[in-house]
């Protein structure tokens, strides 16, 4: 018997027509499959995506021309050297800044939400905590903007919840501060701070309750049965082993901060933040370099940001 | 094991958990009240009456139905870009081991992972180079970009939990790829894909950042409104629209919540 037909016994003839012809070569060859399959959205993302964040790093490095206001094309540290001016360095410690104490703030008020829902919450309410963070999470970002310029307004709820309880000189006497105050909360940093806070925390929550559902159960017991206090447990153990949760959802609420431009603007002070500097310096200005240069300080924050939260495995988190 | 877990919660736990959650839903259930105030020049509360005028008003509005017409197509085909994307990318992810394959799935994440602030003015000023004029489309190059990452998410969590098995068992079978696809994967990532593409339409309906870079002279619905939130025209208007935002976007999500719960029990998982 020749080798041929003990081949065709062994294995089945091949399919007929373009699509079963197809589906033959992918099976041979799984690496054609895989390069099919990917080719779309390297395309999209690598060429469209990547390509314009390339193009918009490649015109940081130009530099504008003071006297015609034109875009000159030769590669000049020029515009890195604006950013180091004390304005603008102004605008980049105060928006890190405020992305540092958003972060913080967001992980103390997410902690008890998400410890709750993963240790304690069963059944229904599980659910309801679920749907509780993803409601706010997924809902109008502006809407919610537009909400707390409602509440902070001067004749908004906030003011008149203090007023009935007699209280409205705590507001009074904190807007009188120097930095943190202002006219109206509406138009201050504690204003644009809260909002920051409100409208980030269910990005801090989320990671942070995944990692807390993988820790054991029994690992707090067993603290607490070697004697351990409720403050020792959570310090020696269930912070270090919630960690990488608390470091991915910073990610998010960094990162956002960090790139926000409508907030400070509609409830905020004068004070530029990174993103309303970008905004300004390539609308208007039509100085896109130095807008570029601007852009390249939050991907450089984040790039480091990141290494650091690969090396803490928080990506596992995510 | 977790024996008498329950009814050891610490009540300061359970109060700041509750205060927690109070503080992310009471300013939007505030929004709802403000839709039906009589006021129309402040924000006033408590209201000093309450009306169903700025509804009618609202609904005679061609501006406010432009907008919204823009968004939900601009939504549509993004969501359908993305869903094709992402489920392509989610695939090759979780199906096969490649050299490149970590790079892929974090330039799958960065389009949300660097602020919306760098995503816009990247693609404005690649279009200013390349000489393309705004219009509908590159609103929805820009949200299919991180729409991409929504509908991969879900995939890839499907895909994990989906045994290979099933796809050589089906192959073994004599099924060739495109009916292990329509007939055995299909099946099986549907209530994931839809799930994720409902994500992906309310995240495009809602986007805003990224829009102000892409939009040229149009509006969608989240420009219209951020128009008003800087300069307020007609408050009334404002209001109720954001009300009605709010309900468009809380029903895919519920959707989505429900279409992905019961993921658990997908078949092969027990492999």
């Amino acid at each position: 018997m020749s080798t041929a037909t003990i081949r065709a016994g062994a294995i089945l003839p091949g399919r007929g027509g373009v699509g079963g012809a197809l589906s033959d070569a992918f099976w041979r060859n799984p690496k054609l499959l895989l390069f099919v399959m990917l080719t779309p959205p390297l395309l999209w993302l690598g060429i469209i995506y990547l390509g314009s964040l390339f193009a918009l790093l490649l015109q940081s490095f130009f530099s504008i021309d003071e006297f015609s206001g034109l875009v000159n094309r030769e590669f000049t540290l020029k515009t890195y050297g604006e950013l180091l001016r004390p304005s603008n360095l102004d605008i980049i410690v105060r928006t890190v800044t405020m992305a540092g104490l958003v972060t913080i703030a967001s992980a103390i008020i997410a902690f008890p939400i998400a410890y709750f829902a993963a240790r304690y919450a069963k059944g229904r309410w599980k659910a309801v905590f679920y749907l509780g963070v993803m409601l706010p999470l997924w809902s109008s970002y502006l809407v919610k903007v537009y909400a707390w310029k409602l509440i902070l307004a001067k004749e908004g709820i906030l003011n008149w919840v203090f007023d009935k309880l007699h209280l409205t000189f705590l507001i009074d006497g904190w807007l009188a501060l120097p930095v943190v105050g202002g006219n109206s909360l509406s138009v201050s940093l504690t204003g644009t701070f809260l909002v920051f806070v409100y409208v980030w925390l269910p990005f801090m929550i989320l990671p942070m309750q995944a990692a807390l559902e993988r820790v054991p159960g029994n690992l707090l017991e067993a603290s607490s049965d070697l004697g351990a206090s409720p403050r020792q447990t959570f310090t020696h153990v269930l912070l270090p082993l919630a960690l990488p949760g608390v470091i991915a959802g910073s990610i998010f609420t960094f990162s956002l901060t960090l790139g926000d431009y409508i907030i400070p603007q509609i409830i905020g002070t004068s004070h530029r933040f990174i993103g309303m500097a970008v905004y300004a310096h390539q609308g208007t200005a039509g100085n896109i370099p130095l807008a570029a240069a601007f852009t390249v300080v939050p991907v450089v924050i984040m790039g480091i940001y990141l290494w650091l939260a690969k090396r803490a495995g928080a990506f596992n988190a995510l | 094991m977790h024996s008498d877990r329950q009814s050891r919660t610490p009540m300061g736990l359970k109060i700041a958990a509750g205060l927690g959650l109070a503080f992310l839903h009471l300013p939007i259930l505030l929004i709802f009240l403000y839709a039906f105030t009589t006021e129309d020049k402040s924000y006033q509360f408590p209201p000093p009456g309450l009306t169903l005028k700025w509804f009618a008003v609202t609904w005679n509005r061609p501006d406010v139905w432009e907008a919204l017409g823009l968004s939900v197509r601009v939504a549509s085909i993004s969501t359908v870009v993305a869903l094709v994307l992402g489920t392509l990318c989610a695939a090759a992810i979780s199906q096969t081991r490649f050299f490149g394959r970590e790079t892929i799935s974090l330039l799958v994440i960065l389009p949300i992972a660097l602020p919306g602030i760098i995503t816009g003015i990247s693609l404005r000023s690649a279009f200013n180079l390349a000489e393309i004029p705004f219009s509908f489309w590159t609103i929805v190059l820009g949200h299919a970009t991180f729409c991409v990452v929504v509908v991969y998410n879900n995939a890839v969590a499907r895909f994990r939990r989906m045994s290979g098995s099933l796809i050589e068992a089906s192959m073994d079978l004599g099924a060739d790829g495109f009916q292990t696809f329509r007939y055995v994967i299909l099946p099986n990532i549907g209530t994931a894909l839809l799930a994720g593409g409902m994500l992906a339409f309310a995240l495009s309906f809602d986007e805003v950042i990224v829009t102000t870079f892409t939009a040229g002279q149009q509006s969608t619905l989240p420009i219209w409104m951020l128009q008003e939130l800087v300069r307020p025209r007609q408050r009334p208007v404002t209001n109720v629209v954001a009300m009605v935002v709010v309900l468009v976007t809380f029903l895919p999500i519920l959707a989505a919540y429900y279409l992905t719960r019961d993921g658990d029990q997908i078949s092969g998982q027990g492999k």
